[in-house]
């Protein structure tokens, strides 16, 4: 076991070295230049001060060059200086983590709360009336834009009721706050964000559950149950729901690598500060140090995504573990 | 007995309270000799004086400069500098804290884009605490309102790195307001200097906050959750037409410093004959783009200066609109519909050219659209294209790859031009990409940069404006308002040409108006 896990390690370097090579030269070379170069054409930078900064940032050195200058400073663990504002590439991604892993995290747990309950009445009332009004319902929240979605829940739940701040994470005088205060001001902030990326996803899980549901139920060992006279609750709860939401945990599994992705436009609509709005900055101002940093950390994640996977199949099944 | 007077007709205004703007995009550095985005200028004018700085009326007057002196034919300017100002942190501001900047300026380890004006003083001079003079190499009157740079503060940054310091985090300044606290894409906050050399401001508290979305920023209007923020016209005219914003708002319409244009490549022979861009001219209607795009709120244009602006000739007076007459001079310039299909041709070949414009700004594709429509009823045959910014710039702008370009200029407050027109400044990657070259219009811009007298700029100019309108390097298309709304209740907000924030410490709300007093008492 030990062994392939190493064996697997190795296997690695190549790869996220053939990742980095490739995406660097991808990004460098695309058309245009960082925007600290070009801003918005103020004739009063001058062509001369635009190719000293040139200079400055290194950027006039030929690509094979920088590319392994990048990689000597990445064996060193440093990603750089982001070329914007020259604050260290690696704390302006951590300090985008805390918000999106919460708001990530918070709205996985909602989406399955709602989900698999929701899957398991649609399932044990197929055909009705209300399985098909559930059905639509979801498909409508499906289909719907996010942007959209959001800026009418915005709209009523800030405006015409004015029960819910618009946009943000905190209040203005949130640091006056004492600590119930604060955790219900963040609610507060966190309840829109939280539901409208849940809703999108909503669809997905439930009809999941759903299929998986009904297959259960016509399981031999369901009609046994019945026919020793179980109350239908237990039949459902206690008999097939431990069969049946056995592919929903491995939805969740697979969601993990994602759970540091952002969206921009739903980062944008509700001004909240994560990843994915910085990794959108980033490539519209070409911020190269920065793409670089969001490219490596997304693959290394979901290397290690799919190598926990691996042991985890290696460990169950010992066929992959002893192959040669 | 004046006492008594004074108590009676001038409303007591109150202290407290706190200003929050909406901004699009959060400040990249408050270091500001490296701040070149607008969000981070914004906030360093809060925080830092210059020498000078432009009075609502768009003169330049004296900031930590009491007054100035130009010598020798405009070869030196002596400044004299404030005394009894001090940094937000109890040090003295002197004579040194103005070199050090002005070393920064000109460094080239130092990644400032704002060097070009500086690297035209030959000598920078201590004369005494409170007192410099700068020298130039020749008479350079743009010079003087280069001084309005912001200037830092030696004694803090002297051993510093200025690209990386942490400074540009939790910068220090003499201005009317203090730093407090910047939480990256959330919100940076200031707070008022009761020691500020003019007087303490009537406002305690400054918050920007970060809404990158000009919907929710809309909506944050509504809720109250920012105090102002720019409009767009249809915001303007329709969606603040309600007794909501008619109570709660204020809503400016003032000049903006920029305009819009459609520049033709010179070099391309299709643009080479000067009758065909007046032809152009002609066949446009700037009005119908006006009313159509900006639903009215802009003004045409006829030459590169702000209709406001003192370099601006009235007497140069807009062509009509006329496409007879603009079908004749093309007919003059060897266009003509020989084959009847609606399209004008030459040696057999269709007058069909390409606009390019960048891609996000809805309002230059909509101008687009309508001049190519317009330029069809006289029948030239254009097409657009799109592209993204940075893209546009590299690959079309600086390599003169375009045939007709739509874009703006957002213009300092000083005319000087020379960058956008001069013929020694189509280089790859130079501002007179479009390869405008008249020898009287050189030797006008470098006269005109040469005199500090207003009125011999001013006719120099004049000149400049008639000579480029006549020649139509650019179809001058219009100079769209600056729209903005503000919370109705703050006082003392005096629209002028300047905007409204220039005398933002006079602004003040009443005490029991007041909205952020909790912030404010602490």
């Amino acid at each position: 076991m030990g062994r392939y896990i190493i064996r697997r390690l190795v296997g690695i370097i190549p790869l996220l070295l053939g990742i980095t090579i490739l995406s660097f030269f991808m990004i460098h070379l695309a058309p245009g230049k960082p925007s600290v170069l070009q801003e918005s054409m103020n004739p009063k930078i001058s062509m001369e001060v635009r190719n000293r900064l040139e200079k400055l940032y290194g950027l006039d050195k030929p690509l094979p060059v920088q590319y392994l200058l990048w990689l000597q400073r990445l064996l060193r663990l440093d990603f750089g200086r982001s070329l914007g504002d020259d604050r260290l590439v690696i704390e302006k991604i951590s300090e985008r983590i805390p918000v999106t892993l919460t708001i990530n995290i918070l709205s996985m747990v909602v989406l399955f709360l709602i989900a698999v309950p929701l899957g398991i009445q649609c399932a044990v009332k197929a055909g009705t009336f209300f399985d098909h009004s559930v059905t639509i319902l979801l498909f409508l929240l499906f289909a719907a834009p996010t942007f959209w979605l959001a800026l009418l829940l915005m709209q009523f739940f800030g405006i015409t009721l004015g029960w819910l701040p618009i946009s943000g994470l905190k209040s203005l005088d949130y640091e006056y706050f004492t600590w119930w205060q604060k955790i219900g001001d963040l609610s507060r902030h966190l309840f829109l964000p939280v539901v409208v990326s849940a809703v999108g996803s909503l669809a997905g899980v439930s009809r999941y559950m759903r299929s998986n549901m009904i297959e259960t139920l016509q399981q031999p060992y369901i009609y046994t149950a019945r026919a020793k006279g179980l109350p239908e609750r237990a039949v459902i709860y206690k008999h097939a729901l431990r069969n049946a939401i056995l592919p929903i945990v491995t939805i969740i599994g697979l969601s993990i690598p994602g759970l540091l992705g952002g969206s921009v436009i739903f980062e944008s609509i509700f001004a909240l500060p994560g990843i994915g709005r910085l990794f959108y900055e980033a490539v519209m101002m070409r911020d190269y140090p920065l793409i670089m940093a969001e490219v490596v950390l997304g693959a290394v994640l979901t290397m290690a995504g799919n190598l926990m996977a691996d042991i985890a199949y290696a460990y169950v099944d010992p066929r992959i573990r002893y192959k040669k | 007995m004046i006492a008594f007077f004074i108590y009676t007709n001038a409303p007591a205004q109150d202290y407290g309270d706190a200003y929050v703007s909406g901004s699009i995009a959060d400040a990249r550095t408050l270091v500001p000799i490296l701040a070149a985005d607008s969000a981070s200028s914004e906030i360093c004018s809060m925080i830092f004086n210059g020498l000078v700085k432009y009075d609502k009326d768009v003169s330049l007057v004296g900031d930590l400069a009491e007054s100035w002196e130009i010598q020798d034919d405009g070869l030196q300017i002596v400044f004299h500098l404030r005394k009894n100002v001090s940094w937000h942190d109890g040090a003295p501001f002197t004579a040194g804290d103005v070199e050090f900047t002005y070393s920064k300026l000109i460094d080239p380890g130092v990644k400032t884009p704002y060097s070009g004006d500086f690297e035209r003083v030959e000598s920078f001079e201590i004369i005494d605490d409170h007192t410099v003079k700068v020298k130039y190499k020749e008479p350079f009157a743009p010079g003087l309102s280069s001084w309005g740079m912001p200037i830092m503060p030696r004694h803090l940054l002297e051993k510093e790195d200025l690209n990386s310091t942490p400074f540009s985090r939790r910068p220090v300044g003499t201005g009317p307001y203090i730093f407090r606290s910047w939480t990256a894409q959330e919100k940076i906050e200031l707070i008022s200097n009761h020691a500020y050399f003019e007087k303490r401001p009537y406002i305690d508290r400054t918050i920007s906050r970060v809404i990158p979305d000009e919907a929710t920023m809309f909506l944050e209007l509504q809720t109250r959750g920012i105090d102002s923020c720019g409009l767009t016209p249809l915001q303007y005219l329709r969606q603040t037409d309600t007794a909501f914003f008619r109570k709660n708002y204020r809503k400016f319409n003032l000049p903006n410093f920029s305009y819009i244009y459609l520049g033709y490549n010179l070099s391309n022979p299709l643009f080479s004959d000067k009758r065909i861009r007046q032809a152009f001219n002609y066949a446009v209607n700037k009005k119908e783009v006006i009313d159509m795009v900006l639903l009215g709120l802009g003004r045409q244009l006829t030459g590169p200066f702000i209709p406001d602006s003192w370099a601006y000739n009235r007497e140069v007076k807009e062509a009509a609109f006329d496409q007879a007459r603009a079908r004749q001079l093309l007919k003059d310039a060897g266009w003509a519909d020989s084959n009847t299909d609606g399209w004008l041709e030459k040696e057999g070949k269709v007058f069909e050219f390409t606009i390019i414009t960048n891609q996000g700004n809805q309002e230059r594709i909509k101008v687009a659209e309508i001049i190519q429509r317009q330029l069809r009823d006289v029948g030239v045959k254009v097409k657009i294209k799109v592209v993204e910014w940075s893209v546009f710039l590299t690959e079309f702008i600086n390599k003169k790859d375009f045939e007709a370009v739509l874009l703006g200029w957002s213009l300092s407050r000083d005319p000087d031009n020379f960058d956008i027109f001069h013929s020694s400044k189509t280089r790859e990657g130079e501002f007179n990409f479009v390869g405008y070259r008249n020898q009287q219009v050189d030797d006008l811009l470098v006269e005109a940069r040469r005199v500090f007298n207003q009125e011999k700029r001013r006719s120099y100019y004049h000149q400049i404006h008639q000579i480029i309108y006549d020649d139509q390097p650019y179809m001058f298309l219009y100079a769209p308002d600056n729209l903005s709304i503000l919370n109705a209740r703050f006082n003392g907000v005096k629209p002028a040409p300047l905007g409204i924030g220039y005398n933002f410490i006079d602004w003040w709300v009443k005490k029991q108006e007041q909205r952020y007093n909790r912030i404010s008492q602490k």
